[in-house]
Order: structure tokens, then sequence, then C-alpha cells
């Protein structure tokens, strides 16, 4: 019961920068288990050479699971590896994939799952999590009763840290679909401009009811674009509501919970179900007309005054920085 | 097609959480007790779906204390047939629930088992998939849209980058999140009415707990900001603090 799981992310062939992650966690977890890493790559064509690579964070052996290109298949083949093993813990990434596999892997072995955790440890051999609840209005300490114990982590939480090795890099297939397979993947909608998720993306800006409507985003998709390829739009309630911007952007409480490590809250008042959101955010800074908006409480930096005016300056003083930079 | 919406009793989401003097629950006097949004989504899709056939009853099903009936008759007003209410506390621990309520669906005939993507009160985002395993029924998550053809459910899946579409055999297992469906507000004759609808009320079965929940506390308070400026003189300075100080340009 040593040995720590760390379930990779793959798409289209690749393993995604969260599974350094999910590695780092894996292995603080196995350190103190007193046992080894094993990771799993389960995808509809294998990962590449992006697989042995997961030894850099710590990953003793790389098991790639082939042909497992939907979820329901997933999930079996991750129980298996699973079952064959001796695993203490297992550690998902609670990104989209991540939270749609975990408890499909979770119900499969009869265990509980620790979803969106940001921190873990094992007290008395077992793992106990710190995970927040009511959207990060309180934290919750939990421990796993039963074993092996599954956690998925939230991303941007734990900084990735490097305990090179060189993996050992094995291909398996998965013996079966899952769900009687009735399951069946038919087609796919890219919708315009969302290419990074808000809840993993590293710098989010955020529009608000101030912005008097849809028509001014571009405002804001401009400075989006200053700050480079890591950066992704968000928006509160009330914009959701009246339609201005689509659901998958909301940060808050009936959205997505969000950690970024820079955070733009632009014409946002900072409602209650909103602050829960992305109060976790590593740097917020506020723009507002109402120097005694909610949302200064929790900016480190605020500018009062009119986001018209002060989105096109930032961003052109950005991008100006970024020239500098090189 | 019977449908089955799985639903949860959560706090209001402008309620300010309180954690309690014991430190293990939130302070439960003094909360507004609503339908967790998501399953809002999920009443108003299951209700679309047969009156879109013309045929079939929507049952509610939940896991929670006994004040749950109060949550329960404000879905059967909207229009939803029956309900069934299991008692129990819930503490937290997605897979107990998840157990509680498979215990009650074995026997179910509903062609589609609904949830909300997560309730909002313990976020974990886990009960619908972990109900469909245990029923070994497909189960699509994070679905906007659903439309039903014969024996196949079609479900537009929100997704990082777009939409997803998925083709599930029925009987299946779905999570609804905010897309198509925008819910009803109750009609008078939908509040009379619900007051005569049957709702079941049983213990629910025992389960082992899979987690312990050892405390609750506050998020650690943010260090005081400061307000840089005003109007775009500030910007300069802004930056330079996000630069030099802040470190994250």
């Amino acid at each position: 019961m040593a040995d720590v799981l760390a379930v990779a992310e793959v798409r289209e062939g690749v393993v995604q920068g969260v599974s350094r992650e999910v590695v780092t966690v894996a292995r603080g977890l196995a350190d103190a288990l007193g046992g080894r890493v094993d990771a799993a790559a389960a995808s509809g064509r294998g990962a590449g050479e992006t697989a042995a690579a997961l030894g850099e964070q710590g990953a003793d052996r790389v098991l790639v699971i082939d042909g497992a290109e939907q979820v329901d298949a997933r999930a079996v083949a991750v129980a298996e590896v699973v079952r064959g093993g001796d695993y203490g813990a297992v550690v998902f990434a609670a990104t989209g994939p991540g939270r749609d596999l975990a408890p499909r892997v979770a119900a499969r072995l009869g265990v509980a799952l620790l979803t969106d955790v940001v921190a873990a440890e094992i007290d008395a051999g077992r793992v106990v999590v710190t995970r927040p609840v009511f959207a990060g209005k309180a934290l919750a300490r939990v421990r796993a009763l039963g074993a092996p114990a599954l956690l998925s982590i939230r991303p941007n939480v734990f900084p990735v840290s490097d305990a090179p090795r060189t993996a050992q890099v094995e291909h398996m297939a998965p013996s079966g679909k899952g769900s009687a397979g009735g399951y069946r993947v038919v087609g796919f909608e890219a919708s315009a401009g969302a290419a990074l998720d808000v809840s993993e993306a590293a710098i989010i800006v955020s529009g608000g009811r101030g912005l008097k409507g849809p028509e001014n985003w571009h405002l804001l998709a401009d400075l989006r674009d200053a700050l480079g390829e890591t950066a992704a739009l968000g928006a509160s309630r009330a914009v959701v509501d009246a339609g201005w911007r689509p659901h998958a952007e909301q940060v808050g409480q009936t959205g997505k919970t969000v950690t970024p490590k820079l955070y733009f809250a632009v014409a946002i008042s900072g409602a209650i179900q909103h602050l829960a959101g992305m109060r976790t955010s590593g740097v917020i800074v506020a723009v507002n007309r109402d120097a005694e908006a909610p949302i200064f409480g929790v900016a480190d930096y605020g500018i009062v005054g009119d986001a018209f005016e002060i989105v096109p300056e930032l961003a052109a003083a950005i991008r100006r920085l970024r020239e500098q930079q090189g | 097609m019977n449908i089955t919406v799985c639903v949860k009793r959560v706090p209001d989401t402008a309620t300010r959480i309180r954690v309690a003097p014991d430190g293990r629950d939130i302070e439960r006097d003094g909360v507004k007790y609503v339908l967790s949004p998501y399953d809002e989504f999920a009443v108003e899709a299951a209700l679309q779906l047969v009156e879109a056939a013309g045929q079939g009853e929507v049952t509610l099903l939940s896991y929670g204390p006994e004040a749950t009936q109060e949550s329960l008759r404000s879905g059967l007003a909207l229009g939803a047939h029956r309900a069934v209410l299991l008692t129990g506390t819930p503490d937290m621990d997605g897979w107990a629930t998840a157990r509680v309520l498979a215990s009650e669906l074995a026997d179910d005939d509903a062609g589609l088992v609904l949830f909300g993507v997560k309730a909002v009160d313990d976020d974990q985002q886990q009960v619908g998939p972990m109900v469909a395993e245990l029923l070994d029924r497909p189960c699509a998550t994070s679905v906007a849209a659903m439309d039903v053809a014969g024996d196949v459910v079609t479900c537009r899946r929100a997704v990082e980058g777009g939409q997803e579409v998925v083709e599930m055999d029925l009987p299946a297992v779905a999570t609804i999140t905010k897309g198509r469906y925008e819910p009803r507000y109750a009609s008078l004759r939908g509040i009379m009415m619900a007051k005569r609808k049957p709702l079941v009320v049983k213990p629910a079965p025992e389960v082992a707990p899979g987690v312990a929940v050892e405390s609750l506390a506050y998020p650690p308070e943010r260090p005081d900001g400061r307000i840089v400026g005003e109007g775009t003189d500030a910007v300069p300075e802004l930056v330079r603090l996000l630069r030099e100080e802040a470190k994250v340009l």
C-alpha cells in the first residue's frame, strides 16, 4: 500500500502540463509512504515521447494505455491498473477530463474520491486532504477511510518540483469498454476563441456588468492577448445571466472556482458568490469606478476609475513591457 | 419514458457561511436553503423532455434531512409528478451518497437519471458518474442540451474549447449544466397541485462512510491590498508593482 499512481492527462497524444503537478503530488505522498510512483497515461493514441518526461517530477514507471479514446474505456483501464498494483493513493487532475474520469474509477474500485484538493499529506498512514467547500467560503480537512485513497488536485495550486529519474515506459491495451459500451463520442463543435479553459489559465481577465454590454468585450480580449497565451477570459454571474458571455467563462459559486497566478477583475463589484470563486488567486487586480466596491476588499492592487479608459492603457503598457523583456 | 432527477438541498449561494463552534460543520441556524442551482437545470431538462415526448413522468429523488421535503415540494410545483426523500445526513461523502441513491434507483424504470453537474455546497462533482457505474449505465457529464430519439439520447457536453456531442443508449445517466434549460417559475396552480402529489419519506439505507470530515475552517485572510491610484495615471505604477513587487509579469 506504499505506492502511488499518478493519472496523467493526455490529449491528442500529448501528456498535458497539469500532469507534472499530479506527479509532483504523487511523489510527495509516495515519499511519505515509502513507495514508488507509477504514472498512467491513458488515451486513444499513446503519449509518444511526452510519457517518459514524467520521470522529471519523480515517476519511476509510466504505463501508456493505448486504445482508450473514450472516458468509459479509460475508467476501465485505470481501475485495472490500480487493482494490479499495490497503491495507497491514486492522484488525478481536477480538470474537465479529470472530473469526468475520476468518479468512474472510484466507483469501479468501490472507494471514495476527494475532489479539488488544495493540500494533501499522509497522517498515520492515511491520506488526509484539504479541499474548499461552498466554493471556497470554507476549507474542509477530510480523511480518506478506504484504500486506496483517490484524490483529484486543483490545477495551478501545487508548484511543480523536480525529482528526476529515468522512468521506465511500458505499454498496455485496455481490456473492456465499460458502461456496457453504450457511450459514443460522435462529434465536436469548437466555440470561437475559447482555446484555454478559465479553470486552467494562469492569468484570468474577468469582466462584469460595468462593461455595459457584450460589444465592449474586445477591450478585455485585447488585454488577454497582451498577457500572452496562458491568459483566458472570465465573467461575473450577472454578465452570464444577461447572456453577454457563455457560462463556460463564469467564475464563482455557480460557475468555476479558479486559482490563477494573476486575476484581473474589471468592472466587477464583487458579489459574495463571485469572491468565493476567485479569492484564492495569487495576485488580484481590481479596476472599478466605485471605490467602495467589495472587490477592493480582496484585491492586492486596485485602480479606481473608468475601465473603458484604463483597460486599453493597461494592455498597451503590458505590451511595451513584453517587448522590452523580449 | 420516465425520468428521475436526483436533487440536493443546499444553502443559498448568497449565504454567508459561518463555521460552527465545534469546527466540524457550518452553522445551520438562519441559513436559507434552496434546490442546488444546477439541479434546477436538471429538473427543467426532465420536464422539457417529457413535455416534448407527450408522455412519461418525472420523479424527484433526494438524500438529506427531513427539511428537504420543502425543496421537493418546490420541485413538484414546477411540474414533477412525485418525489422520494431518503432521510439521512450526506456528510460531504459523495461515495456514500452515490450508494444510497443507487440502492433506490436499482428498481427504478427511468430511462434517464439526471443530476445537476455539481451541488454548490460540497462541490464534489462526482455522485452522478458514480451512480452510473453502480447501475452499469453509460453517463455523460456536464451536459448543456439533450435530445431523445428512440432508444438513444444525444447529449451536447460543455467541454474546454467547445461542445462534445455524445450518444448514449438508454437507460442512461447525465449530469446537467447551464445551457438550454432555463428553470421555469412555479405557477400558483402548480403550487396548489404540488400539495397533493405523492412525496414518499423513508430512512436512507445504512452505508459505510467513505471519508471522515475532521474539521472546517475559514480560508486564510488575504493580506490588505492597496489602491494604486485613480484613472489611467495609475497604470504605469500598477504595471511596475505587478512586475517588481508581485513578480507576475
